[in-house]
């Protein structure tokens, strides 16, 4: 099945979950609403026409030009993506799931923008999860255990947002 | 009175013991690299492993985000260290798979030879350290022995022993040299005839099916739960290899290659009769399967590199000419998994259409196999601790990246 027809499946069932989607791209996409990001998943993996039973990956994408001369440019408004790379070992078909986010929950700046956990239905995702909320800052509601993962506990920032700045100390090491 | 109990939680019934959290690494001879496990231990009984990671994480996705793809391949290499040649591959044909560029046949198949080294290497220190693990240093020496073989040949093509660079987005850096493929062939002859030494140094081995069988038991739907691959899944009878399953800029490199997936089929492996038996205590998925793949698929690649060498000279036109180091890249994101030896190898790009990525992504095969070492350390003894994370055979550099 492509994605053309997994997006249609979708739409029949949670009407208005689809936001997005590109199908020129190398590995078509589709935009999911953050809303019913859980529901759509749970879908993705249950229904048997779908089966998608493997979650390869989940990664963070920060889109935000810090260049000034390069903002009017960017072509984009400041957000981050979560992206979820999934496949059915049973059809041998792929998907890729994109859920944009603000960068900043209600702009307020600081705090992180939240999605609901899928760990519940892959458990791949309880690693992969931890290391977005590590490195890309996202808080994951409904994780059994969201804490960082490759970065120390007490590590501030999120070293893979694009305006990070790394800390000039750390317990005595000089950085920078 | 001395009894006989099969349940090992009985041993010891008339000890009163104390719940216990045991520190055992960041630097642990049977951790393979700096991985920290604290355990929650009840006497000789773990109820709870939690891995610790991140110490040797080296930001090289934050570093690829200033790099080109080009100038990123030697961060791959320091990923897998033991694979650096399938780490590179896979970031190549990621990038590749982005730029929808063709390899040359000639390339493709020197790549398969390369590959499947690395592959051969890899799995026979994951072979040697296995035996180490369980207390057991003769089989380490074997395995190294031959290995070193290995990295002469990848010296003689590209002047490095770990840390290769040396396959590279559009081709590989320089052709094999003069001869290379009659010294590999060569090796091939002599590597095959000792693999039968191994399967008795380890493989039957008393001590070693009793530490292995029925220990780390993996059932297929956590595998497939947990993002497992490579050996690991295919231990638990997962017919699954990207070699033959993958996306096609990956399979193509492979068409026309005549080779089995290993993975328990109706209780057959391929080919089984030419190996030893399958022990009675062995169930599948446990960590002895695990191993018993590692140790078939070397075999299976040593037929891949003589048809790959066979191709290779028969085929005409270049190795492949790789890319300019600040190639433009064009706007869009691709994701690609190949077969490394630990498992499938993810690479992702994002460009925005410059020469230097917008985001580079490496999921590591390790990272999603280790994270179900917590289950299957469950209820298992200490001892057994080093058994199971053995048998995963995880890198510590791929999964901190």
């Amino acid at each position: 099945m492509n994605a053309e027809q997994m997006s249609g499946l979708i739409a029949e069932r949670i009407p208005g979950a689809v936001t997005g989607q590109n199908f020129e791209n190398v590995d078509p996409w589709l935009e999911i609403s953050p809303v019913q990001f859980h529901k759509v998943c749970e879908f993705l993996r249950d229904d048997p026409r779908l089966a998608m039973n493997y979650l390869h990956c989940i990664s963070g994408v920060d889109y935000l030009e810090v260049d000034p001369k390069k903002i009017a440019k960017a072509g984009f408004e400041p957000h981050l993506e979560v992206v979820y790379h999934l496949s059915s070992l049973e059809h041998r078909h792929r998907l890729v799931l994109k859920v944009f986010l603000q960068r900043w929950q209600d702009d307020r700046r600081g705090e992180i923008p939240e999605l609901d956990s899928v760990a519940d239905l892959w458990s791949t995702a309880d690693w992969h999860e931890r290391e977005v909320y590590d490195l890309c800052g996202v808080r994951f509601t409904g994780h059994p255990n969201l804490r960082r993962i490759l970065c120390p506990e007490d590590w501030e920032g999120h070293p893979l947002r694009k305006d990070y700045e790394m800390p000039l100390e750390y317990h005595g090491i000089r950085g920078r | 009175m001395p009894a006989t109990i099969d349940d090992p939680r009985i041993i010891e019934f008339d000890v009163r013991t104390e719940e216990m959290l045991v520190n055992m690494g960041p630097q642990h001879p049977s951790t393979h690299g700096v991985l920290r496990l604290v355990l929650r231990t009840d006497g000789e009984i773990v109820s709870e492993v939690t891995p610790h990671i991140g110490y040797l994480h080296r930001c090289a996705e934050k570093i690829g985000e200033n790099l080109t793809p080009r100038q990123w391949i030697p961060y791959t290499d320091r990923m897998d260290y033991l694979a650096g040649m399938n780490m590179n591959l896979g970031w190549s044909l990621c990038v590749e798979k982005l730029l929808k560029y063709e390899l040359p046949e000639r390339g493709r198949h020197l790549r398969v030879i390369i590959a499947e080294l690395g592959r051969m290497a890899s799995h026979l220190v994951g072979m040697g350290a296995y035996g180490l693990d369980l207390g057991t240093f003769s089989p380490f020496l074997y395995a190294f022995r031959e290995r070193e073989r290995i990295l002469d040949l990848f010296e003689e093509a590209c002047g490095a022993r770990l840390t290769y660079s040396y396959l590279t987005v559009g081709g590989a850096t320089a052709d094999l040299p003069h001869g290379w493929t009659d010294k590999c062939l060569a090796f091939l002859d002599q590597f095959e005839p000792v693999i039968a030494e191994y399967h008795t140094l380890l493989t039957t081995n008393a001590i070693f099916v009793k530490r292995t069988a029925k220990i780390g038991i993996l059932s297929p739907e956590m595998a497939i739960d947990y993002g497992c691959s490579g050996p690991v899944t295919r231990g638990s009878g997962i017919d699954f290899d990207l070699r033959r399953d993958g996306e096609p800029i990956y399979t193509s490199m492979y068409e026309g290659y005549q080779f089995e997936v290993i993975c328990e089929r109706n209780g057959h492996y391929p080919n089984d009769h030419a190996y030893p038996a399958v022990p009675r205590e062995a169930v599948l998925g446990d960590c002895w399967h695990r191993f018993y793949v590692r140790m078939l698929e070397v075999v299976q690649s040593i037929g891949l590199i003589r048809q790959a060498i066979e191709n290779y000279h028969r085929s005409s036109g270049s190795h492949g000419e790789p890319i300019k180091l600040n190639q433009k890249l064009p706007k869009g994101e691709a994701y690609l998994e190949t077969e490394a030896p630990r498992g499938q190898m993810g690479f992702g790009i994002v460009s925005r259409g410059e020469a230097i990525p917008w985001r580079v992504r490496a999921r590591s095969s390790s990272f999603s196999n280790l994270a179900v070492c917590p289950e299957l350390c469950r209820g298992c003894l200490i001892a057994d601790v080093p058994a199971v994370v053995g048998s995963l055979d995880v890198v510590m550099g791929e999964i901190d990246r």
